[in-house]
């Protein structure tokens, strides 16, 4: 599709202006005319329909676009109420936050550092069997995420099989999918801090505390599960970049005598920073939306911490009918997103210069 | 050039902005704008074509209730479509919102309120013989003064007992709990191996029964103001809690069940706290279970329980609502409702039905008898999230304060109810 559409432009500019190429600007457009309106009839203009509902208080009672009294518009009501007015939505709202930021945090840099470390070991040319850990690897990735957190229900039940594996070590397992204790919480509970007083300050109507707390023992199953899954996925774009490195650069550090370690780090990786950009892009993306995992474990339980704003803006139209709410909801995710992927697409930059 | 390639970019853009419009301008939006909640439409002359939108717990209820249908069609000459709906509520708002709702749907009465408040129904209190209903009922599906759906069926908790587990502990008929006391010591008595004395869901609609025990409740009477914080609710809530810190009751989800009846099939717990459901659940998961069906004890006021209940609502843009309202007084008469406890287990909404249904069911005693003192859901629109968050924090009642924990849902609560 890029490259039907890229062709003929780069012509036209060649000729500068000449009439005679008018035909393949049109036919371009023919072309992609098709997806241009699949695009926009299924893509881009419910989300323009759903950036307007974000700004009515639309009761969910006949179409949002006529206006009077089922949509009435409130401006940025819907937005400013999730930071400023102080109340259960708030609060609600500001967890699922604090729980989606841990998750990244954890999940993003692990599931990277995983995929490229897995992918490196696949693509050694003295491995024998490589197929077999290709399909092994990948397996998870391909199958359903639904399918995949009942299993992990099970396995991680109070009297699962993770407990009853700990069990043989004399370790008595947590309640893992029951547990709400956050692990930071849990850090500080071993150095005796309980709730301290320097923690009080309320930050966006949750005490600092709650924002330290750390992801939640049910929450770490679903990271651990997350990272499980997604690697797959991401072993196979570092393979990918991996067969595509030119072999004399490696040859020539090998002459200069470059450890491997120091093949790795001064050689390897510095030519696989698109691969890595584009993985921590999609890892982020991903992770920000995390949804089934929420719906299937029972929607943020235990306690709220598994809780993230996609759940809430499903929850939110869907349950509770205040639909400018959850469409305002989904918004701001996709703003922390590109705010994110921005950042980092300089962080990258930078270190290119 | 360029111009030229902006020029049909703009007109791609304008097609597909286009497209869309047309295909929403189409549909129901139209007839909707005139009819508000309140106005009666003429009853359209011709044969009707209704839709019926339920929650089904199972084929047995969904034949029940297609058949009762089938049958109101053919006496009067119309036709009716009953669907299941997987996920009721989902399926409700995307009629809604898209315009064409169902017209007669199933109705959690904790949605009452909300669906009352966004004008999503056509209330039918005014046509439907609200005497005939049982009174509990019917103060339950009124807002604004206003029956706004004819009761379907209802449940109440009571405790069920493990015989098997009862005898084997050594207890008799006489040591069926009367009050708190007795329930903390039969609790204690069952409390062996894996096996917890009691086991219920960890959620407000099961805990709350200690707080009607207390003499408490979370909301007033008409449901306008919060009465969380008062005295009796932490009262009610700290026995609860007395007994998870003995271990003597547990949450489902401690024992690895997805509610209490599961527990209960399991023999991980030897009573639990549930409503008339738990027998189809019995029956077909532990038919050779055998269990015993007791009142709630009573609490320092008296004997206290929860009802649970659903109604049928009739869309307020339905263009039959007549005919909606005749399909629904059929299938809350005397005879209907009695099929259906029949077919799945349910207790009939009317007074005469639960006479029946207690003489044909003598082993549901317990659960009719709470019909007498039972308090019925939470309606107030708004309050939904409210006392789900209540939920998470009772998750964490064992070792949480009782008194902050209902301070927390006052508060909550108030900013709820004011809107």
């Amino acid at each position: 599709m890029a490259s039907t559409t890229t062709a003929p432009r780069r012509r036209v500019r060649a000729a500068s202006g000449g009439g005679v190429n008018a035909g393949h600007t049109l036919a371009g457009w023919l072309f992609t005319a098709p997806m241009i309106v699949i695009l926009g009839l299924f893509l881009v203009f419910p989300i323009l329909m759903a950036l307007y509902v974000s700004f009515t208080s639309w009761n969910g009672n006949g179409s949002p676009f006529q206006g009077g009294a089922n949509a009435p518009l409130v401006g940025l009501r819907n937005y400013t109420d999730l930071f400023t007015r102080d109340g259960l939505m708030r609060q609600t709202f500001m967890q699922s936050i604090g729980n989606t930021f841990y998750y990244v945090l954890f999940v993003v840099p692990l599931q990277t550092i995983t995929a490229l470390g897995l992918a490196l070991i696949v693509n050694n040319k003295f491995l024998k069997g490589k197929g077999f850990f290709r399909t092994a690897f990948y397996f998870p990735s391909v199958t359903s995420s639904i399918a995949i957190t009942t299993v992990f229900l099970f396995l991680f039940g109070n009297s699962g099989a993770v407990n009853a594996f700990l069990g043989l070590f004399g370790i008595h397992g947590p309640a893992w999918f029951s547990d709400p204790r956050g692990l930071f919480h849990l850090a500080f509970g071993a150095f005796g801090i309980d709730n301290p007083g320097w923690a009080q300050a309320d930050v966006l109507g949750r005490s600092l505390w709650e924002w330290l707390s750390g992801p939640s023992v049910a929450m770490m199953v679903l990271i651990f599960l997350a990272i499980w899954t997604t690697t797959g996925t991401f072993i196979l774009m570092f393979l990918a970049a991996l067969q595509d490195l030119p072999e004399d650069v490696e040859e020539a550090a090998a002459l200069d005598g470059a450890t491997s370690w120091q093949k790795l780090r001064f050689v390897t990786i510095p030519q696989l920073r698109p691969s890595i950009f584009l993985v921590t892009t999609l890892g982020l993306i991903g992770t920000w939306q995390v949804f089934d995992q929420v719906y299937v474990t029972g929607g943020g339980q235990p306690g709220g911490t598994t809780l993230t704003p996609a759940y809430l803006s499903y929850g939110q139209s869907f349950e509770e009918f205040e639909y400018g709410q959850g469409t305002a909801i989904a918004f701001i995710i996709f703003l922390i997103i590109v705010a994110l992927t921005w950042l980092q697409r300089r962080f990258l930059a930078e270190r290119e210069g | 050039m360029q111009r030229t390639r902006r020029t049909i970019g703009i007109i791609a853009l304008g097609t597909m902005a286009t497209l869309p419009l047309a295909a929403c301008g189409g549909g129901g939006f139209d007839n909707g704008a005139g009819s508000g909640s309140t106005g009666t439409q003429a009853a359209a002359s011709g044969p009707a074509k209704l839709s019926v939108l339920i929650g089904s717990s199972g084929d047995a209820e969904t034949k029940a209730v297609t058949d009762a249908a089938n049958a109101w069609a053919k006496k009067t000459g119309n036709a009716v479509t009953v669907t299941a709906a997987a996920d009721l509520a989902v399926e409700l708002g995307k009629g809604f919102s898209g315009g064409t709702p169902a017209d007669v749907f199933y109705l959690d009465a904790a949605k009452v309120g909300t669906y009352a408040q966004k004008n999503y129904l056509y209330s039918d209190g005014d046509q439907v013989d609200s005497a005939s209903y049982v009174p509990s009922l019917v103060k339950t599906f009124t807002y604004d003064g206003k029956l706004q759906c004819a009761p379907k069926d209802f449940s109440t908790l009571a405790l069920v007992i493990n015989t098997d587990a009862w005898t084997k502990a050594g207890l008799t008929d006489a040591d069926i709990p009367k009050d708190w006391a007795g329930l903390e010591s039969v609790a204690k008595k069952l409390t062996t191996g894996s096996q917890t004395g009691l086991v219920i869901n960890g959620e407000w609609a099961r805990l709350g029964v200690w707080l009607r025990q207390a003499g408490g409740w979370l909301v007033s009477d008409d449901q306008k103001s919060m009465t969380a914080s008062d005295a009796k609710n932490v009262e009610g809530l700290t026995e609860a809690q007395k007994m998870l810190k003995a271990g003597t009751l547990k949450y489902a989800k401690q024992v690895d069940a997805g509610w209490g009846g599961e527990a209960l099939i399991k023999g991980k717990a030897a009573m639990t706290i549930e409503g008339n459901w738990i027998k189809g659940a019995l029956a077909k998961d532990a038919p050779d279970l055998k269990t015993k069906v007791v009142e709630l004890p009573a609490g320092p006021a008296g004997k206290g329980t929860l009802m649970f209940t659903n109604c049928w609502g009739i869309a307020g843009k339905s263009a039959n609502q007549a005919k909606a309202v005749d399909l629904v007084k059929y299938l809350t008469q005397t005879d209907t409702e009695m099929g259906f406890a029949k077919a799945f287990g349910v207790m009939p909404s009317t007074t005469e039905g639960i006479k029946q249904y207690a003489t044909t069911y003598p082993a549901d005693e317990a659960f009719v008898k709470g019909a007498d003192y039972g308090t019925g859901p939470i309606i107030a629109p708004g309050m939904d999230a409210v006392l789900s968050d209540f939920n998470t924090k009772l998750e964490g009642l064992a070792n949480g304060d009782p008194k902050a924990i209902l301070d927390q849902l006052q508060k909550n609560g108030e900013a709820a109810l004011k809107g």
